[in-house]
């Protein structure tokens, strides 16, 4: 997966770079591991390197890895159009840590930052516009943590009698069903007894 | 639209010649009049007809000028990324049907050749081929919709009463590969749903032999009309440097006059293979954006024509079927075969952990997935990178210092669609 061998030139730029940890090719996609306090400064760099160019903030987004102790991965996807090249930096935060905002390079970045905040409860520092983008007006919780049920905690009904939307806990007549795909076959190269044949 | 009178501005000094109604005698009168200017904010939307579906954008106005937009989105939110995360890789791609509802076939394209990357396979030639096919004439599809209701918004009605009938010829297109006008779920992982029906590419062609006279037909209520131009030329201009420090992408930045196409320039399927060209405007006004639209449809039914010559029978799915449904006659006989449709229908496919961000380029622009996969058969996470997102948000910068009534120009070029953006 991880090819040492074949990164393409800007990488060796890249890592000189301010908090750049590791860079590495995923399937032909560069990608950059990063400091968190140092993101906005990587970001301002890669835009203005003259061999770099990134002028475009295409994505960013969050990733909830809950048995890490840093449970939250936020993810930049940066695309340079006069130079046709991309990249994705990787950096990492908990609950608690506010993330430094990229706005200031790209302007872009306000509503996928308050998206993050909406749906995984990450902070971005420096961030004025810090309100919820996707979820109702009063929303409570981080629907994109994983520890957040599908089937959410509220729902909402027209009732008929107060003439109003009313939230009520949610009421399933059935339980949700997640079904468990991982199988013990799956990752079983050899079956019980059939370790002497495979040694022969 | 609901008025607000909360924040009253201060009293301003306007000269009497700039009032409406005011006498302009040839004496040249130099006194100045003090009028009340109300700050007041509107409601626009969420259901206004132009707001393109749920859009809920209040406008801080000075008098009849826009000081601050503030798009609310979210109205249409229905957590496909959440319902993702609980469903096979199979399951997910219908949902991408529902995000852009007026160009799904597009968006179903990144999401199967993200999970084609992390499973790292190619699909047949055919199936690629008929995947350019339909992304183009999806892409007729959506920007006959775009033009149309566009051109609704700012005043004309007959180019939606005549697109809307040519875009259902398309549909039908669609109809017989999948059997759904809209909801097509064609593009499937490993390849597309089914082979194309007999005779389709017949139709196809004749529809694309006949297509640019109705282009053309489209020109002349628009390109030259009077009104047309007044409402859109030089309104909501943006300069290349701040299309890209807003994300923008497809149309509108080619706009701006960026060449940029992903078809080119990060070729998937069998872009390399055909030979077209990029419009690119020169003003990124919502005038440019409109001929860049046109253009592209011009450009698309060549590519179509390309297609159809060049396409050559085969397979349109790969022969894993650990990835693809077999064939239904084999499984009447094949023990073999039964077992994989059974395991394909219930468990799905696994795929190797790994992470992606897969773009192409939709009608809209820039349609990406960031896909991360923990090797079982479910998305770990799939990011939709929403192309309207990014160019919704610079709705409040393009609309500053605008006459209200241009916001619904600004807003119908910029091509948004909130299912894609509320996801």
């Amino acid at each position: 997966m991880v090819d040492e061998q074949t990164l393409p030139p800007i990488a060796e730029i890249i890592a000189t770079l301010p908090g750049v940890t590791q860079v590495v090719l995923q399937r032909d996609e560069l990608v950059v591991f990063a400091d968190r306090d140092s993101i906005a400064a990587l970001c301002t760099a890669l835009r203005d390197h003259e061999a770099l160019k990134f002028e475009q903030l295409m994505e960013l987004c969050g990733v909830d890895w809950p048995e890490r102790a840093q449970r939250f991965e936020i993810v930049y996807c940066l695309l340079s159009v006069t130079l046709n090249q991309r990249v994705r930096i990787s950096i990492h935060t908990d609950e608690a840590t506010p993330v430094p905002s990229v706005h200031g390079v790209w302007p872009v970045a306000t509503w996928w930052e308050r998206e993050a905040y909406d749906l995984f409860g990450v902070v971005f520092a420096g961030q004025p516009d810090m309100r919820r983008i996707l979820t109702d007006y009063g929303f409570e919780g981080h629907p994109l943590r994983k520890d957040f049920p599908l089937t959410g905690y509220v729902e909402v009904r027209y009732d008929y009698e107060r003439h109003q939307v009313v939230y009520e806990p949610v009421k399933l007549t059935q339980d949700f069903r997640n079904f468990d795909f991982i199988s013990p076959w799956e990752a079983m190269t050899t079956l019980p007894g059939d370790e002497k044949a495979k040694r022969s | 639209m609901s008025l607000d009178h909360d924040n009253h501005a201060p009293v301003a000094d306007v000269p009497v010649d700039s009032i409406i109604g005011a006498p302009t005698d040839d004496a040249p009168v130099k006194t100045t009049k003090t009028v009340q200017i109300e700050s007041h904010s509107i409601n626009f939307g969420p259901q206004h007809p132009a707001a393109h579906g749920v859009l809920r954008l209040i406008l801080e106005m000075d008098g009849e000028v826009v000081e601050r937009a503030d798009p609310h989105i979210g109205l249409l939110h229905r957590g496909t990324e959440k319902l993702i995360e609980y469903k096979s890789y199979i399951q997910a791609t219908p949902y991408f049907d529902r995000l852009d509802y007026v160009s799904p076939m597009s968006q179903e394209h990144p999401f199967v050749l993200a999970t084609e990357t992390l499973l790292g396979v190619k699909v047949p030639d055919r199936a690629s081929w008929i995947r350019t096919l339909f992304s183009e004439i999806t892409r007729v599809l959506n920007h006959l919709l775009n033009v149309t209701t566009y051109a609704l918004d700012v005043g004309a009605i007959t180019p939606a009463l005549w697109g809307f009938e040519e875009r259902e010829v398309l549909m039908e297109f669609h109809e017989a590969v999948s059997g759904a006008r809209l909801h097509a779920n064609y593009f499937r992982v490993g390849g597309v749903a089914k082979d194309m029906p007999a005779g389709l590419e017949d139709r196809i062609a004749a529809w694309a032999d006949k297509f640019p006279k109705f282009i053309d037909d489209l020109e002349t209520l628009l390109t030259e009309n009077r009104i047309w131009k007044q409402r859109t030329v030089d309104v909501g201009a943006i300069t290349a440097e701040d299309a890209l420090a807003w994300g923008f992408s497809g149309p509108c930045l080619r706009a701006s006059g960026v060449a940029w196409d992903l078809r080119k320039s990060q070729p998937y399927e069998k872009y390399t293979e055909l030979d077209f060209k990029i419009p690119v405007g020169r003003n990124g006004d919502c005038y440019d954006r409109y001929l860049i639209r046109i253009a592209e449809m011009r450009e698309s039914v060549s590519m179509i024509k390309q297609c159809l010559a060049k396409m050559k029978p085969g397979p349109v799915k790969l022969d894993d079927h650990k990835i693809t449904p077999p064939k239904r006659q084999e499984m009447k006989r094949s023990m073999e075969a039964l077992i994989h449709h059974f395991k394909l229908y219930t468990e799905g496919f696994h795929v190797p952990a790994g992470s992606t961000y897969t773009v192409v380029e939709t009608p809209k622009g820039e349609f990406g997935v960031y896909l991360v996969s923990d090797g079982t058969n479910r998305p770990y996470r799939c990011k939709i990178r929403a192309t309207g997102f990014a160019h919704l948000q610079a709705a409040d910068f393009m609309c500053k210092r605008h006459m209200l009534a241009d916001v619904a120009a600004i807003v119908g070029s910029l091509d948004v669609v909130f299912g894609e953006i509320d996801r």
